[in-house]
Parts: structure tokens; C-alpha cells; sequence
């Protein structure tokens, strides 16, 4: 329910927007600090590829678009794999527990590849990134809760050497 | 698992007038189930092992099988064995119909058992307690192995009679066994007996495994599995054991399922963040692309003809219901209400399309016509999805989901049976947890 209120929220304040009542957008945000339109953006299960290197980027529900900071994330990871060229990655694509298993399987993978995309476009050779998708099948946090579900729709980058 | 295909030699000694006699409606939810007594079979005197067949209550035993399976269809009202006015023996032979009919049984089912030879012979009557008369009579020879097998096709039968409507007792469930915490799951494909009995695993449970689905003579079974973290669909045959994967595919193949005849597998292949559906035709290998789209396209089913397609898309922008032609043409949306659908699944009869439906965070198991008309839903709860049609097309069977507290405890998944009336909701027991369960065709046909 949570959830849906967010992307309500969400909805009500692009509208806000167009009108430019920016000021209810902050008011938004406040609403619940560790996700942004409908987006985590805490740190709680984030683990690390390099220093300063995220490991893995948060999604909306049903959706596989970056934000501004999944890409400022991947961009560290772009740079770190440009910079260590023997290491070769498998990014997992993740959905939360509130989806039909097969569409999630699906949806797992259009967000690895979402990141896998990015990552060549910042010079990493595609075939030093494998992609695998887990649906709903692996959650971090087995909570059922519009935090846990955030935390849960993601995609990690992890060494595979 | 030992041998599948049992024979059973199917006498029918006779069929009473069909005419006039008890007729259950089950088209509509019954809130006056039809009163049945199942007397204990008698065991003949001059069977083998007379007095071991007597110690296990074989003859009874089969009488209590009958009468859970007919309880469970919410259609009769097994009535209690201590009321009854007869000798299991002498019931057989003729009833004295008034007695019965004190005890308000509408129906009667009796029986005799004869084990000679190594052989199990069975044979039962049904009658009509009003109508004073022999509604239908069969006999059954098997493997005395084989009794609970007997059970349900006398179920079957009695079902067929008085509804006129096949059976779904002699079928087996698969589903995939769950155990350990919520965020570290053990999956492994489990097979049992429709009534929960005799459950065998397939796996061990060292790969993740998903959504199994029988082939249409219930020998061979299409699932996917994350063997060496490659997910593919794979094809286990139940007998042998012997496991294959599907295909050649360069990744992800997921959502399987067998076309009508058997003779396909029709799937998703993902690729490059995309999803489309492909069939692969079992004997020559031949891979055909079906759909072709930037969207996610998956859950295909078949219609029982085999001409048409149902699967789940999000080129709409949201997860909806389409249906196109098996070659891939004439794609058409049918899915427009409020809400979100998945996991569409065409019924055995043809006319329906079972499906999941998630509105306002709450999740649905309903029914549609093929044309996407006429939807109802059945049930609502917290999580539930993936139905599966009994083979007569009456009853869904499908998994659902308990919400989970802050440490992920609270968690539960079991299956649950509903009939497409919207009545007769009722847990189905297993070992473990389970999910994604898929109802077989009916093992003797």
C-alpha cells in the first residue's frame, strides 16, 4: 500500500512541478528519506567492488531506468574496470517479492542489462560482463515492506575473478 | 521413481437409466452438498492373505480415500461411517434402500475387494438412494500395490456419474518443495499424489529450481533450473530421472510449458535485457521465434487446440494479457481492467483463461473468457499468483504468500485449490512449503 502511496505521491508531485510548486517537492522527500520516487537510495545493503566503488544500483518498481545516481555509481564501476582490465563481472538483475515469478525473471534481466548497457558505454568490453537475472528469488532483505521491497529491486556488480 | 504407466483393466457391468436419477450441479457454488455413504469395501473370503488384508483395512481404507476426495469437491457430504444401517457385504449385493434413506443418504457407494493371484480385482456400485436403483457398476484388476490409485479412479467414476463431468482424483501435483529462511530458500521439485499423499523429490536441491510443468501423458516434465548458474528450461523425465536442457540458448530461457500435443516447448528467451517467446519442437530441434518485440514478453500457454496463444506482455507499458495465433500472428490485448495481469493459462475446456491480478497492492487468481470478457475473480489476498487448471477444467490450484516481518519471519508458501465458481477454497496440505504447483491430465484415461 506504501508503495502505491509513493507512486501516487510521486505522480501528484510531477504535477506539482509542472506548476511550479517546487516547494511540495522537498515535502516529498521527507516522506521517507531512503527512497526516493520510489527509488532507494540509503546505504544499508550496499557493499563495495572497489573503494569508493558501489556495488549495485536501486530501480522503481516495474521499471529498469537508471537515475542520476545508479549512473554516477556505474561510472565508478566503468572507471574501475577501466582501469583493472583482468576483472571480469557478472551484474544480477533483481526484482521485489511483489511481481509474478516469470514477469520478474524477465525483469531481473532487463535491469542487469540496463547496467551492463551503461557500463559499455563507458568503455567496458561487453565480454568481460556476464548478466544473470534471479527475479524475486534472491532478496537482501526478506522483510515485506515498501523499504525492503526498494532495497530488493537492484542490480549488483560482482568479480567473477 | 519406479514405474508410472500402471495398467488397470476397466469392466463396466452395467450403466443405470440416466434418466431421472441424482445429478449434482457443479456449475454453481453448492451450498447443499449431495449426503453420499461410502460403505467400506467388503474384502471376498477367498482372497490371498485374507487376514492381512483384513488387519490393514484395505477395504476401508479405500472407502475413507473415496470419501476425502469427495469431501474436498465441496459437491457431496460423506456421511459418518458410524451411522451406517448395513453390512458392507450385504449392501453390496442389495441395498435395502428405506434404511439408507433414514440416515438421509441420497447415495450409496458400495464395493468388494478380491486379491487372487497377485492380482487385486476391485469392484464397486453406486446407487441412487431415491430412485431405488443401480446407478453404475465397474471392476477394476490391478497391482494390490495399486489400491489408493483404485480409490481415486472410483472417485473418478462416481464424480463422472453424478456429475457428469470428468474426474480429477487419479492426478498427481508437481510443485516446487521450499525450506530454509525466506532470503537463503532450498527449492526442489516435488511430486504427490492429488490428495497430498506419497510425495517424492525430483532434486536435491542444490540448484534453484522453478515453475515445473507436466507434458500431456504426465511422463516428462518441462522446468527451469539455475544448474551451474546458467538458467535454463530443462526437461526431466519422471521415470528415468534423466534431465536435459532445452535448446541451445546463448541465456536465459525461462516460463516453460508443453504445447497441447506434447510435441513442443514453448518458452522465454531473454537477450540483451529483452524478452521474447520461442518454441522448440522436441523431436527436430527446430527453434521458431514466436514474438517479436522490445517488451517483455513471457508466460505463454497454449489454447487445447493448440492454434492459439496466450502470454503476458508489457508493451503497453504494464503487464497485461494477450492472445495472438500459434505462429505468432494477429496479436490482440484482451486484458483492459484496472490493474495489472500476469501468468495467463488457457483452460483444458478452451473457454476459459485463468490468471493472476495485481490492484492496489492486493493479488488475485481469476477467470476470463479467451476473448477477455466476462472476468471474475475468485479469490483475493496479501501474495498469490500461478494457477493451474485441474483437468477438467473446474479447479485452480496455485500458491500464496504470507507477508513477512522486519527479520523476514512470518513467511509461509503453500499451494491452495479453488473452484472456478468462486467456492470450495481450501489449503492443500504439503511436506514442505511449495509454490508454482501444476496439476497432470488424469493418469488412466
Amino acid at each position: 500500500m506504501k508503495m502505491k502511496f509513493n507512486s501516487a505521491l510521486r505522480n501528484f508531485v510531477l504535477v506539482l512541478f509542472s506548476t511550479l510548486l517546487i516547494s511540495a517537492c522537498s515535502t516529498a522527500k521527507k516522506a521517507n528519506v531512503d527512497t526516493v520516487d520510489d527509488v532507494y537510495t540509503g546505504t544499508d545493503t550496499v557493499e563495495f567492488l572497489a573503494k569508493g566503488v558501489p556495488d549495485r544500483i536501486f530501480f522503481a518498481t516495474n521499471k529498469s531506468s537508471l537515475t542520476t545516481k545508479s549512473r554516477d555509481t556505474l561510472r565508478k564501476q566503468a572507471t574501475y574496470l577501466r582501469k583493472n582490465k583482468d576483472v571480469t563481472v557478472t551484474v544480477e538483475g533483481h526484482a521485489d517479492e511483489r511481481g509474478t515469478r516469470e514477469y520478474n525473471l524477465a525483469l531481473g534481466e532487463r535491469r542487469a542489462n540496463a547496467a551492463k548497457d551503461y557500463l559499455m558505454t563507458y568503455g567496458v568490453s561487453g565480454k568481460r560482463i556476464t548478466v544473470i537475472s534471479y527475479g524475486k528469488e534472491k532478496p537482501v532483505n526478506p522483510a515485506s515492506s515498501p523499504l525492503a521491497w526498494s532495497q530488493n529491486r537492484r542490480s549488483v556488480t560482482i568479480k567473477t575473478n | 521413481m519406479k514405474k508410472t504407466i500402471l495398467t488397470f483393466l476397466i469392466f463396466l457391468i452395467s450403466f443405470g437409466n440416466a434418466n431421472s436419477l441424482i445429478k449434482v450441479d457443479i456449475t454453481r457454488g453448492n451450498l447443499d452438498p449431495l449426503p453420499i455413504a461410502v460403505s467400506p469395501l467388503h474384502i471376498d473370503n477367498s482372497s490371498e492373505n485374507l487376514k492381512s488384508l483384513k488387519d490393514q483395512k484395505l477395504g476401508e481404507n479405500i472407502s475413507i480415500i473415496i470419501e476425502k476426495n469427495f469431501k474436498s469437491t465441496g459437491l457431496f457430504n460423506p456421511l459418518k461411517k458410524n451411522a451406517f444401517v448395513q453390512k458392507p457385504d450385504i449392501a453390496h449385493l442389495k441395498p435395502r434402500f428405506e434404511d439408507w434413506r433414514l440416515i438421509k443418504a441420497q447415495a450409496l457407494v458400495t464395493g468388494k475387494i478380491l486379491v487372487k493371484d497377485k492380482k487385486l480385482k476391485v469392484e464397486f456400485r453406486l446407487w441412487d438412494l431415491t430412485a431405488a436403483k443401480e446407478m453404475t457398476a465397474l471392476s477394476f484388476t490391478t497391482t494390490p500395490s495399486n489400491w489408493r490409485r483404485v480409490a481415486h479412479i472410483i472417485s473418478d467414476k462416481i464424480y463422472e456419474r453424478l456429475t457428469g463431468e470428468t474426474g480429477y482424483f487419479d492426478t498427481r501435483i508437481i510443485y516446487v518443495s521450499e525450506t530454509g529462511p525466506k532470503d537463503q530458500r532450498v527449492k526442489k521439485l516435488a511430486i504427490m499424489d492429488q490428495d497430498g499423499h506419497g510425495t517424492k523429490y525430483l532434486t536435491l536441491g542444490n540448484e534453484l529450481v522453478l515453475t515445473p510443468r507436466f507434458n500431456p501423458t504426465n511422463q516428462l516434465v518441462t522446468y527451469m533450473s539455475y544448474f551451474k548458474n546458467m538458467p535454463r528450461v530443462y526437461l526431466l523425465d519422471i521415470e528415468t530421472g534423466i534431465q536435459e536442457v532445452v535448446g541451445n540458448f546463448p541465456g536465459m530461457t525461462f516460463a516453460p510449458r508443453f504445447s497441447p500435443d506434447g510435441k513442443k516447448v514453448i518458452m522465454s528467451f531473454a537477450k540483451d535485457g529483452n524478452s521474447d517467446i520461442y518454441s522448440m519442437d522436441l523431436e527436430t530441434r527446430v527453434v521458431e521465434k514466436i514474438t517479436e518485440h522490445s517488451a517483455i514478453d513471457t508466460s505463454p500457454s497454449y489454447s487445447p487446440d493448440g492454434k492459439y496463444i496466450c502470454f503476458n506482455s508489457d508493451r503497453s507499458g504494464l503487464q497485461q494479457i494477450y492472445v495472438m495465433r500459434s505462429d505468432g500472428t494477429g496479436v490482440k490485448r484482451i486484458t483492459f481492467g484496472d490493474g495489472l495481469y500476469g501468468t495467463p493459462v488457457w483452460s483444458p475446456r478452451g473457454d476459459l483463461i485463468a490468471f493472476t491480478k495485481v490492484r492496489k497492492g492486493r493479488f488475485y487468481i481469476g477467470v476470463m473468457r479467451s476473448d477477455g470478457t466476462g472476468e471474475r475473480l475468485l479469490t483475493e489476498n496479501y501474495y498469490q499468483e500461478a494457477p493451474s487448471w485441474s483437468p477438467n477444467g473446474r479447479v485452480l490450484i496455485f500458491y500464496r504468500e504470507t507477508k513477512s516481518d522486519s527479520k523476514g519471519k512470518g513467511f509461509s508458501a503453500k499451494l491452495w485449490s479453488i473452484d472456478i465458481t468462486g467456492y470450495n477454497e481450501r489449503l492443500i496440505k504439503t511436506k514442505t512449503d511449495a509454490s508454482d504447483p501444476s496439476w497432470s491430465s488424469l493418469l488412466s484415461k
